[in-house]
């Protein structure tokens, strides 16, 4: 319904920069994470476009039209925040009958008693009546309407919440770590279930989390922040599998991709841990980086070999940690099939295909590689 | 210590052997809880029911300050009380400034708190300034008073006649002597209800605003009335019934400044029975005074708590 256009936001408290300006467009329809650490500026940007906080210098566009000094209250924008802030004093009904509400009824309309005597109130508020049973109905808390907040669960005021959101259809959603408060549990469910809202409401939504697994299985994109700035954004198979820095590929994934320390030669060639890998690259001689995730790493062969210091058995999967054998390094390997673990304090040995490696330079940045074309062979079916 | 952890455990485990040896816990329980009740129950019953039942006691007596012995005249005290014209007078001047001042103060108390609240510097200036007269003792208070409505070099007056209006005799004129010492009365409780509702602005979740403004109450009235007047309730409560009891109570500004005059124009209930306790020292008509007063007091807490009973979706 909505595309939302950041240009160049920059944004200070007291002197620290907090946003190093941010360029950033977001399509019409797109699920969007904003993702990062805490304290990244994740949530001073979704204040910004709200209009909630005013940024220092750069331009927010919501549908071409610029926003800037223009009222939160006009933006048409509908926010869930993190702690849900709902009306207290107002039932679950009220609440989501307030949107409608301000928006529908003049402010003599709204008086408590000589409101109600006005002609045009009484259709008005069936109109509004209506209009909340259907979101109650999509959200599955119609026996909640009559509830108090505070005799709500975490989970139903997450879904009042979404519901006030909802019910006015603006011109874009946007979350701010809305699911932080639930269980486990409840945060898989109702992650499934945002992400089906999505899909039958066809909004713009401008989800920010912390949590890369949220970002991972509902956006359409990813936008990953770090210190104030937006280092990447793409598909979360792109962020996922591609990422352009190593500060993304560190951030996303769990466990932590594999970091090791490795060395251009001045041939191209890249050894690690004393092994020469089978690829190339363009790059100075010099120190680099290998990252390699823990699924492509491969126990039982290969060049290195590593003993096992800690397990973790999660009964679908388990998580093996190395110790390098001649240097410091650890590094984790995912085991698929949990019967045939290794030994505590057992040395194994291991290897990764050559596409698996994504390296990168001391500053952070991907370097590309190429891959002689002999490993491709050894390359696992499923990539 | 071991009596308290074995009739913990008793309370917690729910097995059938708990339950048939409870007769004896329970009645080491009960004996515990009135041990543990007796110090607050004792303090209660010397300093505030004793006094009470001795007041009500004494309604029912002749007992003049001082004298050697009384009698039980029954009701007739109050057959008394309610026959005199002076009684009336003080119970309507006493209702008239709480029905004054008990809005005007917390109407004031809300405008100025949310004043301060919005405000960005010198806060805690104001907050201090509205605050000192709370802290002043009201007595050099009502002399300074005294000489701002002074009739011929009064400040009121002075400016009253620089914007060329009529000057009044305000505490010397029976038309206005009670609404000088509501206005006193207002001045005075103001800073003490402005800094119960800043307490109760600063505890407002600020999201609460923002969820406000992004529902599209643009107006400041809007949210006022969607956020702020809901949320400050519980402390609204509070305040009028603090405000309410505090006027019942007003005896300092009329003692100084009016002493009830002029023509009982100012007499109000707690000044009647200082009158008539210490000065004619007819302390039982004094006691029957106070009894009525402690029923509108009363009255006034019941409504409270009912209040704050329906109140209970704040938490
Ligand atoms: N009102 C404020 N005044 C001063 N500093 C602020 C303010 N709001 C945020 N900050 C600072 O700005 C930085 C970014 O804050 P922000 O809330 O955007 O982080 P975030 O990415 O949402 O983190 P989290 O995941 O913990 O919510 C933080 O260092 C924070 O301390
Ligand atoms: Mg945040």
């Amino acid at each position: 319904m909505a595309q939302i256009e950041l240009s160049a936001i920059r944004k200070s408290f007291d002197g620290t920069d907090v946003l190093k300006g941010i360029d950033f467009r977001i399509a019409d329809g797109e699920f969007i994470s904003l993702v990062g650490p805490s304290g990244c500026g994740k949530s001073t940007l979704l204040r910004i476009i709200a209009g909630l906080e005013p940024q220092n210098s750069g331009e927010v566009h919501i549908d071409g039209r610029p926003v800037d000094g223009i009222r939160p209250s006009a933006r048409n924008l509908a926010m869930v925040f993190q702690s849900y802030a709902l009306y207290p004093h107002l039932s679950a009904f009220d609440n989501i009958a307030v949107p409608l509400r301000m928006r529908r009824l003049s402010a003599i309309e709204r008086l408590p008693l000589l409101g109600a005597l006005l002609p045009g109130r009484r259709a008005k508020e069936r109109h509004i009546r209506a209009d909340i049973e259907g979101i109650a109905e999509q959200l599955d808390i119609t026996p909640l309407l009559r509830r108090k907040p505070g005799q709500l669960s975490g989970g139903q005021r997450q879904r009042v919440a979404v519901g006030r959101a909802m019910v006015r259809e603006p011109l874009a959603f946007l979350f701010d770590e809305p699911l932080s408060n639930l269980d486990a549990k409840l945060r898989v469910h109702m992650r499934a279930e945002l992400a089906e809202l999505h899909r039958r409401l066809k909004a713009t939504f401008v989800y920010v989390t912390h949590d890369q697994a949220e970002a991972m299985t509902m956006s359409s994109r990813i936008a990953v922040m770090m210190g104030g700035e937006l280092i990447q954004a793409g598909t979360p198979a792109e962020i996922y599998n591609e990422p352009g820095d190593i500060r993304v590929a560190e951030f996303i994934g769990s466990p932590k991709i594999n970091v090791l320390p490795g060395r251009i030669r001045k041939d191209g060639g890249v050894d690690v841990l004393g092994t020469t890998l089978k690829l190339t690259c363009n790059a100075a001689a010099g120190d680099c980086r290998i990252a390699v995730r823990p699924e492509r790493i491969e126990l039982g062969t290969g060049p290195f070999s590593g003993t096992v210091v800690h397990l973790e058995n999660l009964g679908a999967e388990a998580f093996v940690h190395l110790a390098v054998e001649g240097t410091g390094s650890r590094l984790i390997a995912r085991l698929a099939d949990v019967r045939h673990l290794p030994a505590m304090a057992s040395s194994v040995a291991f290897g990764f295909a050559s596409d698996a490696v994504r390296m990168f330079d001391p500053a952070g940045k991907r370097i590309e590689l190429r891959v002689e074309q002999a490993e491709r062979v050894r390359e696992p079916a499923h990539v | 210590m071991s009596d308290g952890s074995m009739t913990i455990g008793a309370a917690v485990a729910p097995t059938g052997t708990t339950r048939r040896t409870l007769p004896a816990h329970g009645s080491r329980r009960t004996h515990a809880a009135y041990a543990l009740v007796t110090p607050a129950a004792a303090l209660m019953l010397v300093m505030l029911l004793g006094p009470l039942a001795g007041v009500i006691a004494l309604s029912f007596t002749d007992y003049q300050l001082g004298a050697p012995q009384f009698a039980w005249i029954g009701l007739a005290n109050y057959q008394d009380l309610f026959a005199d014209k002076v009684f009336w007078t003080a119970l309507r001047n006493t209702l008239a400034y709480v029905v004054i001042v008990v809005p005007g103060a917390v109407i004031a108390g809300l405008a100025i708190a949310l004043l301060i609240q919005s405000g960005t510097s010198l806060r805690s200036l104001y907050r201090t300034i509205y605050f000192l007269p709370v802290m002043a003792t009201l007595i050099a208070m009502a002399v300074v008073w005294e000489f701002m409505l002074h009739p011929q070099f009064g400040l009121v007056n002075g400016m009253l006649r620089g914007a060329g209006l009529p000057a009044f005799a305000w505490l010397q004129d029976r038309s206005t002597a009670l609404y000088a010492l509501c206005a006193i009365g207002i001045w005075q409780a103001v800073g003490f209800n402005m800094v119960l509702f800043l307490a109760g602005l600063v505890s407002i979740p600020k999201q609460l605003y923002e969820a406000a403004e992004i529902d599209g109450a643009s107006s400041g009235w809007a949210r006022f009335r969607l956020v702020t007047w809901p949320m400050l309730g519980p402390v609204t409560t509070f305040v009028v019934v603090i405000s309410g009891i505090r006027s019942f109570q007003v005896f300092d500004t009329v003692h100084v400044l009016t002493k009830g005059g002029p023509s009982k124009s100012t007499e109000v209930l707690i000044h009647s029975m200082y009158t008539e306790g210490f000065e004619f020292f007819r302390s039982g008509y004094a006691a029957a005074i106070t009894v009525v007063f402690l029923v509108f007091v009363l009255l006034l807490t019941l409504i409270k708590s009912r209040l704050a009973d329906r109140g209970v979706h704040y938490t």
